[in-house]
């Protein structure tokens, strides 16, 4: 084990070289449904346990399953209504237990990245080996329903090794060059893009997705009320546009259709989205337009700046 | 050491689900459903009257809102009783003075226990539903199937007799149940159970050789979620109830006819410092005249009837 990943240098949120997105936006602006899959009974694992009740786990699987017979169709309104493209965090095996939802996603055109096959097959006590064949089987199952070069990845269940980076990095350019496996969304260090060191060397970005507006996180584990997360929302929104005069900044709303879609809280999404949108400045896009735009603007420049620093420091 | 090779092997990732308990599709491309005098929402409102032993043994789990200071667990026990003695009357005079139809979902234990609730309950004439035996005879995997048939005929069986109801529904303590549950349920003519909540509408689940539908009795608006697991105040549960039918209300005039589905908990909103927020909300939910309140049986009368349709 390690001290520290070792995947990105200290560059601190001061003095950097200006990012400025198109058309001089403050705020690139993405929301991130989790599409899932729980399995009744997945196999154990010696350092996870899925499920917290015995088989079958009734209310753990029962209200994951809510969001896909329920709650998908209904952010997808929402996301239609206010002219937002998602990128879809997908556990790749709802690719063949409920295609229909694969299918509403590919026909509005939203990015679809990689989940991992199961959000309850963690990488945990995964070989190297193996690990890397449950990647190639998502990026692959997702080309194959899709067509698309999968670009990024949250693990599943936010479940990682050592070579997780890597790993994604390297599948992406054996199946699709530098057009698939470019991003993650597994670190939280930021509020801006960073350069994120892969063993290939390959130009790797780290897109700023958040634990902190992430519906799952604020409402199952923090237990907020509905209406807070408009607050918490709305106020995570004006400083990160405030401070993006200056510099572009990325926000993210990660999202659980088994949690944001449920009636009570349709609500405050809503005036969330409508709040956000209606300013003016704001980039709405995509996880991999992000990183496309890093990649091509502010990767390499960026990159020198940190080596700079870190050379002025040492010197 | 890593993982056994089988660990990324997936037998059941295939078209559906990985069971066989219910068949897979999306609410909004379903048939629409009308209720009776075209209104867009079904309202079953739940009261679980419920028994919490003092003696509680705790298997599998200990259920929530049960005993939890080493025995004898006194505040616990006679604050969970209270909603059998104070707070339930509190919520019955709610209850009639918005002419709201309650369901009652019923530990049996409580209707043998407590035969002066048991009588005005039933003379009120309201559906009654089986909700087990008490809150710490919990059906899980893993139990002895010959014990878990027996609970479950002891349950429905002596909560027939006492009510001379015919008890159509079950709600297992704690929505957790064994594998061979529905099955057993449905060998006991029970005909539907609000376990799963997976849907805004009844849906039908297949119980082995027999048939249930589901109701499912939402868990994420229940009282007790909402104030006892996310420890949001009452105000809050009144406004996210609220919430909730202003949005179903809504999809449902677009979509067809959802179910509003409210379970709440005498313990709790039968509280004196509660109830007004239990009548905020009854009052907000039937003033417009939007809702079917129905018993919960009638409900699902009313969506298979449709289902028939050619």
């Amino acid at each position: 084990m390690k001290e520290d990943p070792g995947y990105y240098d200290y560059w601190p949120y001061e003095d950097r070289p200006p990012i400025r997105w198109p058309n001089g936006a403050r705020v690139a602006f993405w929301v991130a449904p989790n599409i899932e899959y729980y399995e009744l009974a997945p196999p154990a694992n010696p350092l996870r346990t899925p499920w917290p009740h015995p088989t079958p786990p009734v209310p753990g699987y029962s209200i994951r399953d809510y969001g896909n017979r329920v709650g998908h169709h209904r952010q997808m309104n929402l996301l239609d209504k206010y002219g937002i493209r998602a990128s879809v965090s997908l556990s790749v095996a709802v690719c063949d237990h409920h295609p229909e939802i694969v299918a509403m996603c590919r026909d509005r055109g939203w990015e679809i990245f990689s989940h991992g096959i199961y959000n309850t097959r963690y990488t945990y006590g995964l070989s190297e080996e193996q690990e890397r064949a449950m990647i190639r089987d998502s990026m692959e199952s997702i080309h194959r329903h899709t067509g698309q070069k999968c670009a990024g990845y949250l693990a599943p269940a936010l479940s990682h090794s050592e070579h997780t980076l890597d790993l994604f990095a390297e599948v992406g350019t054996e199946l699709f060059g530098d057009e698939g496996g470019f991003y993650t969304c597994d670190l939280f260090h930021d509020d801006q893009p960073t350069p994120i060191r892969v063993r290939s060397g390959k130009r790797f970005v780290s897109v700023p997705y958040s634990l902190e507006m992430n519906d799952t996180i604020v409402y199952a584990v923090n237990k907020v009320e509905p209406r807070h997360y408009l607050t918490m929302l709305r106020n995570n929104f004006d400083r990160l546009y405030q401070e993006g005069a200056e510099s572009g900044t990325v926000m993210c709303i990660p999202t659980h259709s088994y949690q944001v879609s449920c009636p009570h809280r349709m609500r405050v999404f809503e005036e969330a989205l409508e709040y956000i949108t209606g300013h003016s400045d704001v980039w709405v896009t995509t996880g991999r337009e992000i990183a496309e735009y890093y990649l091509a603007h502010y990767h390499d420049a960026v990159t020198s700046d940190i080596r700079a620093r870190q050379d002025g420091r040492a010197s | 050491m890593s993982l056994e090779d089988n660990y990324l092997e997936y037998p059941h990732r295939r078209y559906g689900y990985d069971h066989d308990y219910y068949a897979w599709s999306m609410l909004h491309q379903r048939p629409r459903i009308t209720w009776p005098g075209g209104k867009p929402l079904a309202l079953w409102l739940n009261v679980s009257v419920q028994f919490f032993p003092l003696n509680q043994r705790g298997v599998p789990f200990k259920v929530p809102n049960g005993m939890t200071m080493p025995y004898p667990d006194l505040r616990h026990f006679s604050l969970r009783e209270y909603g059998n003695r104070v707070g339930i009357y509190r919520i019955l005079k709610a209850l009639d003075r918005y002419g709201a139809t309650p369901t009652f979902a019923i530990n049996t234990q409580v209707a043998e226990r407590v035969p002066y609730l048991r009588d005005r309950l039933v003379e009120r004439g309201n559906e009654i539903l089986c909700h087990g035996w008490n809150m710490d005879h919990l059906h899980y995997g893993g139990q002895d199937p010959d014990e878990e048939a027996a609970l479950v005929q002891r349950a429905v069986g002596r909560l027939r007799d006492l009510t001379g109801q015919a008890i159509r529904g079950w709600l297992s303590p704690a929505k957790v149940h064994s594998p061979g549950t529905p099955r057993f349920l449905a060998e006991n003519d029970i005909q539907w159970f609000g376990d799963w909540v997976n849907d805004d509408m009844p849906y039908p689940f297949n119980a082995g050789p027999g048939q249930l539908y589901v109701l499912p009795l939402s868990t994420e608006l229940e009282d007790q979620f909402i104030l006892c697991n996310n420890l949001h105040s009452e105000i809050s549960w009144a406004q996210q109830v609220r919430d909730a039918f202003d949005f179903l209300l809504e999809e449902a005039r677009e979509q067809g006819g959802r179910l509003l589905a409210l379970n709440i908990h005498p313990w709790l909103l039968g509280q004196p410092h509660r109830i007004r927020y239990l009548e905020e909300v009854l009052e907000y939910i039937t003033c417009g005249g939007h809702v079917w309140n129905a018993p919960a049986g009638e409900i699902l009368d009313s969506f298979r009837n449709q289902q028939q349709e050619p």
